[in-house]
């Protein structure tokens, strides 16, 4: 009853999508104030259909309701509850109307917090919305109704993937989620914009808050994966460039993309048709990137096979919303008036040199991506071109962004004095100096790339205090009066910091886990020991034990460094009882000089057993890169809000709502 | 001139949802190797494993066998791993590995890690040996019939779907006739 009440939610808000997509745009050509508000009311009751909906599918999987297909299929009742309600999203269906969720949750967003956009734009943006939704919408419903029933029930269910079944796992879904979905508004935006025929900075500070969000958002599903996959995958690789990632991370790039060439049309009123551009691009790999995955073009070629109706409706959504954002954008783009002018040594140049270098990294990702789509095409079949095609062709492109990054905070807009900010950054290049000979000197007969690679995070990070420590002219006034700068300096500034510090911790972390690590394998006898970047590890056997719904082998271990004891910790190889399938947990300890991390494997049937150990130097400072890449955009947002009451309403301090100087 | 700038974006999105269409409408996982009924390539890999066995043509003789390109990088490869061994364990066919473009130590590793379900194993690291197979990616599979012959190419990872209706039942067939 509660699923078919979901069932019929998920309807209905298909109908009040089609009026929100419709009677808003009509309001908006013909001036009509009563249509226009509609959009807002229509979103927040979208909203609250598709909540409803995705409450009654929740019910299902927690009270292990089998007669739902979707439960029987991705569920089971041994299961702990955290995974029964991740499970909600673990499966196509779910996973799809979850989408849906967060695209109403933003558009009722727009609705709450837009009431000061002019009337037109907001009716437009609510529209374009409306439309994806209404995309989507048909397309749960007519090929992946999560609410179809299974008669007779069975009297269990098929457990979800093990894989999936882990706490990083749970989250990552609707975080990136969040991600892929809020840029629906930058495009929303763009091609309300586009039928407006106006951009203009007002339009630019609406958009950038909202990219911000959904940028960070990305930023934290992306490197929540990323972790996952190096303790679960049980050899600490951390990146495959595997479709299902590169789906995620194609949208970062351009999205990074997109949120730096905003701040240059706000501030100067340029790069606009090429800023709408990036807005479209940016949405349109989030949905190629959540198709192509979930439809399993590139994953599974079975999905398909079994399923091709699924994937001509993918393939019509896909060139309706892309193909039609795309024509509207050739045939108005040319009206946009173009604005200021600047040399291309300058803030917007450097910021246009970020834009291109993104955007070609996510072009030939794509190209790496769908390279053996192409193969399909002409024959062949699913394949992986794997990481030797990305370093190639990724990393290069990387180099000059990095090396870039710390000079371009410190060049003026309009026109900027290259060698002024060079001069400046002369610490910084001291430092990495400094820092190029020390890592040398440590890393002396190791892999060179580690060298060069740590000297770019240090010139990064370097370049990035210089640029603080400039604005707070450090040094040069008295302490005290630097201090009150840095109080006084916006947050967006810190938050440009901290996510480009962020940047220099993932080089690091990257670099170290790839190029410095140390592994070894060996058959372990019970109290064998073994020497590992500079712990002794001790084998103290294994223990078998059960979980909820697994079976488990622990292999033991005692670290000691310097003959003092350190930690113990232990290895789980787990065997799902209902699927048989086996995954690794992997013990890891962690500090900040590198993570020490075992993996069992295979006992010899002698009593020893086959474990493989590695010293990863440097890798916490990739999730503290992330995480701090992450919190500069939040730290960003809360600036936008308190300048311009976007998207929050709140003001708790009038004086703060003043525009701070442009910098 | 300037228009056509505009118009560029759209075109290529055209020609990129046109080929994915293609890509679509066809179900080419099985796919049409210009190796089928042929004698195998002729080749010839080094052991992976110091003191395991290499692969060379005149080794997949003899027997009904699987071939198996695979590599440590390779997600696919990982999904796929537990169907062989059980087909090594259980079915008793015998797999030939063709470890592709991959660094030896993290191949051992992950053989070590997983278990290694294959009788020989030949090391490419360069392609040498995958380019004589015409290998497009990883992971791919061969069925061989007792004479050498290649009879089947599957391109991706081989979940028990396509073990159990195709490759199997080809491998039975293949072992009955004399």
């Amino acid at each position: 009853m509660i699923a078919e009440l979901g069932h019929f939610a998920l309807i209905l808000s298909l109908c009040v999508a089609v009026a929100q997509s419709t009677l808003p745009l009509a309001g908006a050509a013909r001036n009509h104030a009563g249509l226009m508000t509609l959009g807002s009311a229509a979103a927040i009751a979208q909203f609250f259909l598709v909540a409803i909906s995705f409450a009654a599918l929740t019910h299902a999987f927690v009270v292990s309701d089998f007669s739902l297909k979707v439960v029987a299929s991705n569920s089971h009742s041994l299961k702990p509850m955290i995974y029964k309600i991740s499970g909600v999203w673990g499966n196509h269906e779910g996973s799809m109307l979850l989408w849906v969720l967060i695209l109403a949750l933003f558009g009722g967003l727009i609705a709450g917090f837009g009431r000061n956009l002019p009337p037109p734009l907001r009716a437009r943006v609510l529209a374009v919305q409306a439309m994806i939704a209404v995309g989507f919408l048909l397309f749960l419903l007519l090929t992946s109704n999560p609410f179809e029933r299974l008669y007779p029930p069975p009297a269990n269910g098929n457990d979800l993937n093990p894989l999936l079944q882990d706490p990083g796992l749970a989250l990552h879904p609707p975080i990136l989620y969040v991600g892929y979905v809020g840029f629906s508004i930058a495009f929303s935006f763009a091609v309300a914009a586009l039928i407006e025929g106006r951009v203009d900075a007002a339009w630019a500070r609406w958009v950038r808050p909202w990219t911000l969000l959904a940028w960070s958002f990305l930023t934290g599903g992306i490197a929540l994966g990323s972790w996952w996959a190096y303790y679960e995958l049980g050899w600490g690789g951390f990146w495959y460039w595997d479709p299902v990632e590169n789906a995620s991370f194609m949208p970062w790039l351009v999205g990074t993309a997109l949120l730096h060439s905003a701040i240059v049309v706000e501030r100067r009123d340029a790069l606009k048709t090429w800023t709408i551009l990036l807005a479209i691009l940016t949405f349109s790999l989030s949905l190629i990137g959540t198709f192509l995955v979930r439809s399993g073009v590139l994953t599974s070629v079975h999905a398909f096979a079994v399923d091709p109706d699924r994937g001509v409706f993918i393939l019509l959504l896909l060139i309706i919303a892309i193909g039609g954002s795309l024509a509207l954008y050739a045939w108005r783009a040319p009206t946009l008036k173009g604005g200021g002018l600047f040399a291309p040594i300058s803030r917007e140049g450097a910021l246009l040199l970020n834009n291109l270098l993104l955007t070609t990294a996510a072009a030939t990702v794509f190209i790496g991506t769908l390279y053996p789509l192409l193969l399909e095409a002409v024959g062949g079949g699913k394949v992986s071109v794997g990481p030797p095609f990305f370093n190639a062709t990724f990393i290069p492109l990387m180099v000059p962004l990095v090396a870039a990054l710390a000079v371009g905070p410190l060049l003026a807009w309009k026109r900027g004095d290259i060698m002024g900010a060079l001069s400046r950054l002369k610490v910084a290049g001291a430092v990495t100096a400094v820092a190029l000979v020390l890592c040398a000197a440590l890393a002396w007969g190791r892999p060179i790339l580690g060298t060069i690679a740590m000297g770019f995070a240090v010139w990064l990070a370097a370049g990035v205090v210089t640029e603080i420590a400039e604005r707070i002219r450090l040094g040069r006034i008295p302490l005290r009066q630097s201090l009150a700068r840095a109080g006084g300096l916006p947050r967006s500034a810190w938050g440009m910091a901290l996510a480009h510090i962020g940047i220099a911790g993932i080089i690091a972390g990257a670099a170290g886990a790839t190029v410095w690590k140390e592994e070894i394998i060996h058959v372990m006898q019970p109290n064998e020991t073994m020497e590992i970047g500079g712990y002794t590890l001790t084998y103290d056997g294994v223990q078998d034990s059960r979980g909820p719904n697994y079976l488990t082998r622990k292999g033991l271990f005692s670290v000691s460094k310097d003959g003092e004891p350190v930690t113990k910790m232990y290895a789980e190889r787990r065997r799902y009882l209902v699927g048989g399938q086996q995954t690794t947990e992997a013990a890891i300890y962690s500090t900040l000089a590198g993570d020490l991390y075992a993996v069992v494997g295979d006992n010899d049937g002698q009593g020893g057993q086959t474990v493989n150990v590695y010293y990863k130097p440097l890798v916490p400072w990739m999730w503290i890169g992330s995480t701090l890449m992450v919190l500069g955009g939040f730290v960003s947002l809360s600036d936008r809000r308190l300048r311009i009451g976007a998207p929050s309403r709140k003001r708790r301090k009038p004086a703060a709502a003043q525009p701070v100087p442009a910098e | 001139m300037k228009r056509l700038l505009f118009i560029a974006p759209l075109v290529l999105f055209l020609g990129i949802a046109g080929y994915l269409g293609f890509g679509l409408t066809r179900d080419s996982s099985i796919l049409p190797s210009t190796l089928i009924d042929k004698p195998a390539p002729t080749f010839d890999l080094e052991a992976l494993i110091p003191d395991g066995k290499g692969l060379k043509t005149d080794d997949l003789k003899g027997r009904v066998a699987l071939v198996n390109v695979f590599a440590s990088w390779c997600v696919p490869c990982r999904a796929e791993h537990p169907i062989w061994m059980r087909v090594a364990t259980q079915e008793k066919i015998p797999i030939y590995g063709l470890n592709w473009k991959d660094k030896r130590s993290d191949a051992i590793a992950w053989l070590e890690e997983l278990g290694d379900p294959y009788e020989r194993i030949g090391f490419d690291p360069d392609h040498k040996g995958g380019v004589e197979w015409g290998v497009y990616g990883a992971p791919e599979t061969y069925v061989i019939d007792r004479d050498g012959r290649v009879r089947f190419k599957y391109v991706g990872p081989v979940f028990s779907e396509t073990l159990n209706e195709t490759i199997l039942p080809l491998v039975r067939k293949l072992q009955e006739t004399p």
